[in-house]
């Protein structure tokens, strides 16, 4: 009973609890880090230098006036948020933190599930949850929301192609589908020293399916107002918006199994150095953002198919063959 | 010339594509921004140094006694270019005069400090707030009792 319920039952609220405290935090960590790389001080007043920043955001969205416009498509505008939540959410459950540990007697595995094409499971939920954005945009019965959803489908279209390929490295040095055996297959070298390109692809394309400044496309604020959310208030923006930061959280830490080891690292405990590299990732993340404009739309085109495209295969077949050679 | 803080892409290297270099040079510009202070004031709890000359409300000093020292002339409010001081005076018997009414309207005041030049007393002169706010335009209409109070709460 305890086995079967109880403990995954914990499991579920600890892991989701934490992510979840990490991903709000990670709005209010966005906010402050751009502020500083621009020479100003970001969040200050709601608690200790805006430390309680996101608890007011989430009180303020919670009270905020619920508008559904007159033309929008009722259902799908309802639906749509709850899609891309629900998808990012989802992806937390096949993430390895850390080693199995030891609480009175019984072993933990620190993960919610470990199925065996668990990088699989990521990429097709990550692409479903792109629907939220795509029918949000759609159903809003607003152009600019229809023209970000347009260009978020494009960009995720193309991007998933070269990240996919990126991956397939991965599962070949590793030889394996699932996200426990990768990480463990990197205990003495790191992917990211056995395949740079993929890792370059990799990160590139996962900006752009993140929807990131230079990659923002679905939302380029000055072109499209606000792009696929504009017409969402209230909660529903906000669970965009956390959908957003949740995808972000699943990158970085799908960065850090893939290419930068996982939980491995001396001296501290294997959790201390999952959460210390997906900081990092997602620090790197916003750096990216303070520092490059946004692509145009045909540039970021033709970044992916003329060239990610191109390398992320070359390297599955240099990886084929070096594989095939010297192993 | 001085060196210049902005990065130069040269057309001809965007177009050979070769735009790794800049990207990094504008990740290491922005890391450096990243470990400096911020230019910001953090302005309710500190502001910025004004000039001592800056000219902000009116206030009516006092004498040693506690009295106003203004003996209600009226030289200030002829010499206002904007006409927002209005002052009636009183006298009595074998005293000296003073204002019954001054009214400063500050929504009129260009804050010229004219009417401080002016006065042959050095009853009024101007302070140095400038962040007022209130509700109605009334209130902006500052009589004695306000004057004499302004910077001194």
């Amino acid at each position: 009973m305890g086995d079967l319920f109880i403990i995954p039952v914990i499991k579920l609220l600890v892991i989701f609890g934490v992510c979840l405290g990490f991903i709000t935090y990670t709005t209010w960590l966005e906010r402050k880090a751009l502020g500083h790389f621009q020479l100003r001080y970001g969040p200050m007043r709601v608690g200790f230098h805006g430390l309680l920043q996101p608890i007011a955001d989430g009180v303020k969205n919670i009270f905020k006036e619920e508008v559904v416009p007159e033309n929008a498509d009722k259902a799908v505008f309802i639906l749509a948020p709850i899609i891309s939540i629900s998808m990012a959410v989802i992806l937390l459950a096949v993430i390895p933190f850390g080693d199995p540990i030891t609480i009175f007697g019984k072993k933990i595995t620190l993960y919610i599930a470990n199925p065996s094409i668990g990088i699989l499971f990521i990429l097709a939920f990550a692409s479903i949850g792109s629907y939220g954005t795509i029918l949000g945009g759609w159903s809003s019965g607003n152009k600019y929301g229809y023209m970000g959803g347009l260009r978020a489908s494009a960009m995720i279209l193309s991007y998933e192609l070269s990240m996919a390929f990126a991956v397939i490295s991965i599962i070949m040095v590793s030889g394996s589908f699932s996200l426990v055996d990768m990480v463990a297959a990197q205990h003495s070298v790191w992917n990211i020293v056995r395949e740079p390109v993929a890792f370059v692809v990799f990160f590139i394309s996962g900006i752009a399916e993140l929807n990131r400044i230079p990659f923002d496309m679905p939302e380029a604020e000055s072109e499209l107002c606000c792009g696929y959310n504009i017409e969402y208030s209230s909660m529903k923006f906000a669970l965009f918006f956390l959908a957003e930061y949740t995808h972000m959280f699943v990158f970085a830490s799908l960065v850090t199994t893939l290419f930068l080891g996982g939980w491995h690292g001396p001296l501290l405990p294997g959790v201390v150095w999952f959460f210390l590299k997906t900081f990092l990732i997602i620090f790197l993340c916003i750096w990216i953002r303070a520092t490059i404009p946004r692509l145009r739309y045909d540039k970021i085109m033709k970044l992916e198919w003329k060239f990610l495209l191109p390398v992320a295969i070359a390297n599955v077949i240099v990886t084929g063959l070096v594989m095939a050679i010297f192993v | 010339m001085e060196k210049s803080e902005i990065i130069v892409v040269s057309k001809n290297r965007a177009e050979k594509g070769s735009y790794v270099k800049p990207i990094l040079q504008g990740l290491g510009y922005t890391l450096s921004n990243f470990f400096k202070k911020p230019v910001t004031v953090q302005y309710p709890d500190e502001e910025t140094k004004r000039s001592q000359r800056w000219r902000g409300l009116h206030k009516l000093n006092l004498d040693e006694k506690g009295e106003l020292k203004c003996v209600a002339c009226g030289l200030c409010a002829a010499i206002c270019p904007s006409q927002a001081i209005s002052l009636v005076p009183y006298e009595e018997e074998g005293q000296t005069r003073y204002p019954k009414k001054f009214v400063v309207d500050e929504l009129r005041c260009i804050f010229c400090g004219f009417c401080q030049e002016a006065c042959p007393k050095g009853a009024i002169s101007l302070t140095q707030i400038y962040d007022y706010v209130d509700y109605c335009r009334k209130d902006f209409e500052f009589d004695i009792e306000k004057l004499k109070t302004t910077g001194r709460m």
